[in-house]
């Protein structure tokens, strides 16, 4: 479909808007189906598919205002309505890119503590109405890819370098790949048929499992035996937090971090605080002291003033309140941000001294 | 009589008066932690059939135009589809998603913080008129300027001006033009004659007016007209009959909530170190429910649970009938009045304190249980004036779009 065409039906549907002021032609035209609205952006489950015993690909199509940009290695959020609330996470999307796609996939591994991972494993039927938020990460192939490729993957880490792989399949693209997998038993491997037929059919990708409950974990110091050149090779990482801190770590100590990519699940606060100071929830009333560790998010929640949330780890923006005043930094990256009425993500930042929000 | 200190009034200790408070509270806790997913499917469910009744009042109204056969039944039904689902809009869906009650939800697209409603008066108003003054301050004389939106003198204890004696014309046109009232209630005109409101923060009041109410009347009397041809004319007085069965009907609920007798007014003074039990108690003196079936109550916006509305006004508006099973048996336990009757009477009251109130004191009697207190001054405060916010009153906050014209 031409850009032109795509243009004008937003067009269309803003001149529609004369019609439905004070809503938008999409407040209605979803009830008739659900994917047309890109005021929150939505998709339609149409597969489950079961990978593991404990792991499944739910096959998505996207609503309107889904920009298929999403580069191989991102994730997405996804929001689904638990007991009448909106839960969100995010899963990296483990289906290939495409210009002008029809389905994403994700592929979820259910947590034995995780109620919302649980429920899409196991409880999600086909045709429910997912909230989709866009997608998002550094953890990317670049294109063109470079010659020589090494992925670490740990357990369900093997999610977004799936996405990585079957787009260099699809272009026909693979370069020399080492892949080296590790996971607790064979039956756990997701995906494991698949990079096998893959395998077989590039000449350049080759595959390493390492089974954890029989063989052990894996010792960096074999990575030589694993792949001889790792050293020469740009490396892309993503498993469990213990296994990305010893890749981490053993980057750092040969000076090799430059050429490390990792994708860790959880969120890192690890940059400089702020200061901390007085919080002022203007609309609540509230006042609270807080340190510089702890987030606006909760701060507020501690103050009890009801605080919007989603994602927690600074993904999907449900969070956005107005800073009034005071200066707040970015607990991720130490960005500042302190323009008065800045529209300002509370999960992932902190108080640099006092400050006022208009909640 | 204007009421100074609500716990003599009702004859309670402090302790009692506390103990009302945490058993209320208790009910509060009780609703929050059981929302769940039928509260969500009601909410959305309501505008479902409401977007449903407006969508197929126009599209009737437009068919019929180009047809000469229905015209006339195609032109009643949409007539009638329309006004419904305006007053659906407004009462249950716009008005209560703008207090916060399905904030808990955590969806961006039924939120108190960028709610816009089907009426005149933008949503960033009406939150600080309404979800502020009016729900904080109920019925405290020279706070609350919902006493007569300072239009009607509707209680004794604001000075009588021969002005009033216009009441009974004013009411009809309120009645009637009831959008646009509510529309300019928080430009406070009193204020601005007054010289004392802040011009920056007036000329930003009216611009969102304008563009609001512009967009409001291109819809109604331009855009659809014209779909409807040669038909123009009719389209344009069906949507100025929608748009009046609203007006007369929110105005109708409306005046039900805090002008029936036994709906009290209290001084000043009540507002001086007032606990939260305190507001708890004067929220129930205050405000008058009526009776119906669930149809008039879901058509009123639930407002015919005044009472628990004042006392929650973020909790689900579906839940207000369990919730006043449980208000009432408190208030029978505590031996406080709740004000309740069939809504014909409960406006026939506020009718009659209209026509009474238009005439000098002694002229007429009084109809509260107690005589009233001397009149005053009638002052309208500033927000300076005032003490902060109560967060149970639902947010107030500039909605992404309003916040991008600053």
């Amino acid at each position: 479909m031409a850009a032109s065409s795509t243009i004008s039906w937003d067009r269309v549907r803003r001149a529609g808007s004369k019609l439905t002021t004070p809503l938008h032609p999409d407040d209605y035209l979803r009830l008739v189906n659900p994917l047309w609205t890109s005021r929150e952006l939505r998709g339609w489950v149409e597969k489950v598919v079961k990978e593991t015993e404990d792991a499944a690909t739910l096959v998505i199509r996207p609503g309107w205002g889904w920009h298929w940009d999403h580069r191989p290695g991102q994730y997405i959020g996804i929001g689904i309505q638990v007991d009448g609330k909106f839960q969100w996470r995010s899963y990296s999307v483990s289906s290939p890119t495409r210009q002008k796609g029809r389905t994403i996939a994700i592929t979820v591994r259910a947590m034995p503590e995780g109620l919302l991972s649980s429920h899409l494993v196991n409880g999600l039927e086909p045709g429910t109405i997912v909230r989709l938020a866009a997608p998002e990460g550094d953890f990317t192939l670049p294109d063109p890819p470079p010659e020589r490729m090494l992925f670490l993957v740990g357990g369900s880490g093997v999610t977004p370098v799936m996405s990585m792989l079957r787009t260099l399949d699809r272009r026909g693209t693979m370069p020399d790949v080492v892949m080296h997998y590790s996971s607790p038993t064979v039956d756990r491997m997701i995906f494991r048929d698949e990079l096998l037929r893959l395998e077989e059919k590039h000449e350049g990708l080759r595959l390493h499992q390492l089974h954890t409950d029989v063989e052990g974990i894996l010792d960096l110091a074999d990575l030589g035996e694993i792949c001889p050149d790792w050293k020469d090779r740009e490396t892309w990482a993503c498993g469990p937090a213990p296994m990305l801190d010893a890749i981490a770590g053993h980057y750092d100590e040969l000076g090799l971090e430059d050429q490390l990519h990792l994708e860790r699940f959880t969120l890192d606060l690890g940059g400089d605080g702020g200061e901390g100071g007085k919080l002022t929830f203007r609309n609540s009333g509230k006042e609270i002291e807080v340190d510089g560790a702890t987030t606006i998010l909760e701060a507020g929640e501690r103050a009890r003033v009801g605080m919007p949330y989603g994602c927690r780890m600074g993904i999907c923006h449900t969070c956005t309140v107005t800073l009034v005043s005071g200066t707040i930094r970015d607990l991720r990256n130490g960005d500042e941000f302190g323009q008065p009425n800045e529209p300002v993500q509370t999960c992932v930042t902190a108080a640099v001294g006092d400050c006022t929000l208009d909640i | 009589m204007a009421i100074s200190d609500v716990k003599e009034y009702a004859h309670l200790g402090e302790e009692e008066v506390d103990q009302l408070g945490r058993e209320l509270d208790a009910i509060r806790a009780e609703i929050e932690e059981s929302r769940n997913a039928e509260d969500a499917a009601y909410i959305n469910r309501m505008i479902k059939v409401q977007r449903g009744l407006a969508a197929a009042g126009r599209i009737a109204m437009i068919a019929g135009a180009h047809s000469k056969q229905a015209r006339r039944p195609a032109l009643v039904a949409g007539t009638a589809m329309l006004g419904l689902a305006k007053i659906l809009e407004n009462m249950e869906i716009g008005h209560n998603v703008m207090h916060g009650q399905w904030d808990w939800m955590n969806d961006p697209e039924i939120h108190s913080s960028n709610w816009e409603w089907d009426t005149a008066q933008p949503a960033e108003q009406w939150k600080h008129s309404h979800n502020y003054i009016h729900h904080q301050f109920t019925n405290v004389l020279g706070h609350d300027n919902d006493i007569g939106y300072g239009v009607l003198r509707m209680a004794r204890e604001q000075k009588w001006h021969p002005v009033n004696l216009g009441q009974p014309v004013y009411n009809a046109l309120l009645a009637s033009l009831f959008q646009w009232g509510v529309a300019l209630h928080d430009l406070d005109i009193e204020r601005i004659r007054k010289g004392e409101k802040d011009p920056t923060e007036m000329k930003r009041q009216l611009r969102q007016i304008l563009r609001k109410g512009r967009n409001q009347i291109l819809k109604d009397y331009v855009v659809y007209p014209a779909l409807s041809g040669k038909q123009w004319k009719s389209t344009m007085k069906a949507n100025a009959t929608a748009n009046l069965a609203r007006n007369l009907w929110s105005y109708m609920i409306i005046f039900c909530g805090h002008f029936p007798d036994g709906a009290l007014h209290f001084t000043e003074e009540e507002l001086e170190d007032e606990t939260r039990s305190e507001w708890y108690l004067r929220q129930m003196l205050g405000s008058a429910n009526f009776e119906g079936g669930r149809t008039l109550h879901i058509l009123s916006g639930s407002l015919g649970y005044q009472i628990e509305h004042h006392l929650f006004p973020d909790l689900p508006s579906n839940r207000y009938p369990e919730i006043a099973v449980k208000v009432r048996a408190l208030c029978d336990k505590y031996d406080i009045p709740y004000t309740t009757g069939p809504l014909h009477r409960q406006y026939g009251q506020a009718l009659r304190t209209i026509m009474k109130l238009s005439v000098p004191n002694s002229w007429t009697s009084s109809d509260q249980p107690e005589p009233p207190t001397p009149p005053a001054d009638r002052h309208r405060k500033s927000d300076a004036e005032r003490p902060s916010r109560r967060p149970e009153l639902g947010g107030w906050s500039r909605s992404p779009r309003e916040r991008s014209h600053d």
